[in-house]
């Protein structure tokens, strides 16, 4: 194995410190991951496109639905016989196509979701459901989606109209 | 005997009844939990799918203040809260420059100290051998116990129970007179934050959870995580639709359930809070 490697795969490495080349590619990861058929490319194959280290794989995952379908269940690394920090590369690759405005088109809810779920954290040092469920729907425009649940979660009083805030949550903001 | 208790922001919100139960049972025990006083919100998953440096950060202050304070164990009842929290500290610990940086930036020492622990520990180190003499009124079903993933991995740094067939909830489930099930979903994933962002994911893996805990004989699923709960109750009509069936078996805490076996009330449990009623013998 080379060990001065250049491109993504060399940035991939120094900022989580997994080495794609190490994925012999054996399918456990893909085989237990119970998202991986709904995602275009199952986490395998995403190992496999970064090893070719070409510019256009890494362009196909930062544009994949896959990396924001991995729900960070951790059972890749947890079966993985080489110990490869799926769940790792997968966040740093969604940072990276953020920062790339790369982001999925059929992904943009889960993004909007996560959005709505830091600003509610900001703004009120803890997470405020009502608002976050009012934030993200305004974010995504689907304002019908939850209308049947959100009464009988308020009967149910799962539902707290008013946000609690937290004394000290400036800090959070920085 | 006091204990350190981080709620969380799902026990405050969508899932009180975990909260409520959680501080019933601990009461019949004896045991006083302390809020971490001026407790934010862990970050759970949004903070590290977005934001690196707040998936340190906001844990962090977390695991500060109640240093502050003077607490040396912390019971956090959410599963998401107990892995991010573990995941920190264990981040911290292992790592001089990130924790004197973190340190500065909240302006408060980490020593790193803190024992983080979840119900089952809790129940098991305190709670368990005590069981048996207080259930009045055994709970007698067969039960399928769902850990999810929260609890379990990364099994290095959480060191929690077994890692691909866990026992700790089943053993406590059986003290409390149930029969648990041998299931092949313990540590599945439900489909986790997606429940509102992708909820056809989340019907489609919480039902195979539910259609695996029907197939097996259970007759109530318990949880110990707000997320896993709530995919699996609330998400119910939309399991339903995805199984094609009608399905009625409710998904309760263990605190819940335990709290039955030693006399509790439905309503100190908050059990009408549940979408699938769970139905008295
Ligand atoms: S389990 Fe590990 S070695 Fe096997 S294919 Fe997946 S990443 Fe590669
Ligand atoms: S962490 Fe992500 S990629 Fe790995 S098994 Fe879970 S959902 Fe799949």
């Amino acid at each position: 194995m080379s060990s001065e490697q250049k491109g993504f795969t060399a940035e991939i490495r120094s900022a989580t410190g997994v080495n794609v080349n190490r994925c012999y590619q054996c399918g456990k990861c893909s085989a237990g991951c119970a998202l991986s058929e709904d995602m275009d490319y199952p986490p395998s194959v995403v190992m496999r496109l970064l090893q070719t280290n070409s510019a256009e794989s890494y362009h196909k995952i930062l544009r994949s639905q896959a990396i924001w379908l991995c729900a960070s269940c951790q059972n890749c690394v947890t079966r993985c016989p080489m110990q490869i920090d799926l769940p790792q590369l997968m966040d740093y690759l969604r940072v990276q196509a953020l920062e790339k405005k790369a982001v999925n088109t059929k992904s943009k809810k889960i993004v909007a979701f996560h959005r709505a779920f830091l600003d509610s954290v900001r703004y009120t040092g803890r997470l405020y459901e009502v608002g976050l469920v009012a934030d993200y729907k305004l974010r995504t425009l689907d304002l019908l989606q939850d209308l049947s649940v959100a009464p009988r979660m308020l009967l149910k009083g799962k539902l707290p109209l008013l946000p609690e805030m937290v004394k000290g949550k400036l800090k959070i903001r920085s | 005997m006091e204990i350190g208790f981080y709620p969380g922001c799902s026990l405050n919100g969508t899932s009180l009844e975990y909260a409520q139960s959680t501080l019933a049972l601990a009461k019949t025990f004896g045991i006083t939990p302390v809020e971490i006083t001026g407790w934010s919100c862990c970050g759970a998953t949004a903070a590290h799918n977005l934001n690196h440096e707040l998936a340190v950060a906001l844990p962090a202050r977390v695991l500060a203040l109640a240093e502050k304070q003077g607490l040396t164990e912390l019971l956090v009842p959410c599963a998401a809260c107990y892995n991010r929290l573990s995941v920190t500290q264990h981040a911290l610990n292992t790592n001089e420059a990130l924790r004197k940086n973190i340190s500065q930036t909240l302006q408060m020492p980490l020593s790193g100290k803190l024992r983080i622990l979840n119900v089952m520990q809790v129940i098991e180190k305190y709670i368990a051998d005590k069981i048996p003499a207080k259930v009045v009124k055994p709970f007698t079903r067969k039960v399928a116990c769902y850990y999810g993933c929260l609890l379990v991995r990364p099994h290095d740094v959480l060191q929690f129970d077994r890692l691909e067939d866990p026992q700790s909830m089943d053993r406590l489930m059986a003290q409390a007179g149930a029969t648990p099930l041998d299931w092949g979903y313990k540590t599945e994933c439900c489909g986790a934050g997606f429940s509102v962002s992708r909820t056809d994911v989340v019907a489609k893996l919480s039902g195979k959870i539910v259609k695996d805990a029907l197939d097996r004989g259970a007759e109530a699923i318990i949880v110990a995580c707000p997320m896993c709960q709530s995919n699996l109750d609330m998400r119910r009509p939309h399991i339903d639709r995805y199984l094609k069936m009608k399905t009625t078996i409710p998904v309760m805490y263990i605190t819940q359930a335990i709290g039955l076996a030693v006399g509790l009330s439905r309503k100190e449990l908050g059990l009408e809070k549940l979408f699938v009623k769970m139905i008295d013998d």
